[in-house]
């Protein structure tokens, strides 16, 4: 690797690419690997289904919020080709939410659908998680290459702002949900409110006529 | 009053002793507490104690039981109370229990245990998180306690409290609770029969994790009334305090009695899961402690006074 990290070429090789694309691909599926290596062993606890929702619920906010490091991270290290890990990044973050709510819903509530309406009406908590899933999914829908073409790059970008709401109705979901220790839902909070700041400053240092401007519009 | 006894109760239900005394021991071991192969002959305190009221039902695994509970001093996470008690020393140990009484005392744990003629009672732990145990624990009734000390007629409620000791309870550097705990139970309440001062479980005495030396159990209320690690009793005129009450009023009431019927306003309480099972199962009024403890809360408004 440091070998690799020394070549000087602009495009790094076919190889390479490959390789760190794997290993995005392995550290998204890590988690789920663990709980599943977990559940087989019955390291899950006393209760683990209630630890295999929040589990999943947790992975699921945390690889949003990576999906919306990647373009401050991108321009920060001066490393553009890091935003093609934003839709394998971002997928992945749906697939884990998916397995959140079919987890909750199908072993949980054992596919009680009249308990799920009930709950989505009187449990704010679940009414917001439900909320961000639903908002989800034209993203994870229009997330492909074709999608971005048939909409064009503007309105596809405006539609996947939406990401600056679902993110934070993650954040409150679990907030909600927790009893008396807010930290952890709180430090999520934080870093979204950090990423959201940074894309604040950047919009403002490049708006047209400022001598630090790019003139490049934010983008999620 | 009359309490039933469970006859076709059998120890099939429990964990073979021998087996549980070779975990613990094992558990000691690794734990590097209490220098393990020096004390084990003649430290063990053993309790001896009959069959007392309880249910039928099976009970939960005693690894689930001392692997996932709350209990806030020692960390937010179910498993922190295990993870973080190690350090914990629930002997030597007082309590003092004064108030609205004739004959206030300070009494010493081992007092305690010999003291009253303990018994195991298998009760149902119903946690307002939505799950449940059966747990078989060993105690006596804490109306043999409160009658001790002669209550007088201005004992209208009981207020408990937990040991403060930072440095053996990491969980208390955090202020997530407005430590010490404290819990409290009206006098009736109190007096009833079913209401335990617990010192042991499975038939040894409690895991710290668990609420060592002595802790409260009410079986038809949620789990967090059964305060831990008690340090103070006090008989007092007034409705006292309590640690979650005061944290979210709103979502913890003084009562807290098993309540399908009304809901935690963030969750439902219709259901719970019981350690050990796939499916909720239905959660019953007063934990099923019903047709025992419903006459105290006659003419009550539940929902208001939940």
């Amino acid at each position: 690797m440091a070998s690799a990290q020394k070549g000087k070429s602009k495009r790094p090789s076919k190889l390479r690419d490959s390789l760190v694309y794997a290993l995005v691909w392995l550290a998204c599926f890590a988690p789920i690997v663990w709980l599943a290596w977990k559940g087989y062993a019955g390291e899950l606890g006393a209760n683990p289904i209630e630890k295999l929702i929040r589990q999943l619920g947790v992975w699921g906010l945390r690889l949003l919020l990576v999906g919306l490091a990647i373009t401050p991270a991108a321009r920060i290290l001066k490393a553009p080709r890091l935003v093609r890990f934003r839709r394998t990044i971002g997928l992945f973050a749906f697939s884990y939410i998916v397995l959140h709510l079919v987890s909750y819903v199908g072993v949980d509530l054992f596919f009680d659908f009249r308990q799920l309406w009930k709950d989505i009406l009187k449990r704010p908590f679940i009414t917001l998680g439900m909320a961000g899933f639903l908002l989800l999914i034209p993203l994870a829908v229009t997330s492909t290459n074709g999608w971005v073409i048939r909409l064009g790059r503007a309105a596809w970008s405006r539609l996947h702002r939406l990401i600056y709401v679902i993110v934070p109705l993650g954040v409150v979901h679990y907030y909600l949900l927790v009893k008396a220790d807010h930290r952890p839902p709180l430090v999520y909070g934080a870093v979204f409110v950090v990423l959201m700041g940074w894309r604040a400053w950047d919009a403002w240092a490049s708006r047209p006529g400022s001598p630090a401007g790019t003139g490049r519009p934010a983008r999620p | 009053m009359l309490i039933r006894h469970a006859p076709d109760l059998t120890d099939n239900d429990v964990t073979d002793q021998g087996l549980y005394l070779k975990r613990r021991t094992l558990m000691t071991g690794l734990a590097g507490v209490g220098l393990a192969g020096a004390a084990a002959g003649q430290a063990r305190a053993e309790l001896s104690f009959t069959k007392g009221f309880s249910t039928t039902e099976k009970a939960t695994p005693k690894d689930d039981i001392t692997s996932y509970n709350n209990f806030y001093e020692f960390g937010v996470d179910k498993g922190d109370p295990a993870e973080n008690s190690g350090r914990f020393k629930p002997r030597p140990w007082t309590v003092r229990i004064d108030g609205a009484c004739e004959a206030p005392r300070t009494v010493g744990i081992e007092d305690l245990i010999k003291g009253n003629r303990l018994e195991e009672r298998i009760y149902r732990m119903r946690c307002v998180e939505g799950w449940s145990m059966v747990i078989p624990w060993v105690g006596f009734p804490l109306k043999d306690l409160l009658a001790s000390v002669k209550p007088t007629s201005k004992a209208k409620f009981v207020a408990f409290e937990t040991v403060m000791r930072p440095s053996e309870m990491p969980g208390q550097g955090w202020n997530t609770l407005d430590w010490p705990y404290r819990e409290g139970l009206r006098i009736d309440e109190a007096m009833h029969p079913l209401t335990l001062m617990a010192v042991g479980l499975y038939g040894d005495v409690l895991p710290n994790q668990n609420g060592a030396p002595l802790r409260l159990v009410v079986p038809w209320k949620y789990g967090f009334k059964g305060i831990k690690s008690i340090v103070r009793i006090s008989l007092v005129e007034s409705q006292p305090v309590t640690a979650w009450n005061r944290l979210a009023p709103r979502e913890y009431g003084f009562y807290s009695n098993v309540n399908p019927a009304v809901d935690h306003p963030r969750w439902s309480q219709a259901t719970e899961r019981r350690i050990g099972e796939f499916r909720r199962r239905d959660t019953l009024p007063f934990n099923g402690y019903g047709e025992w403890v419903a006459d105290l809360y006659r003419g009550m408004d539940l929902k208001k006074f939940y």
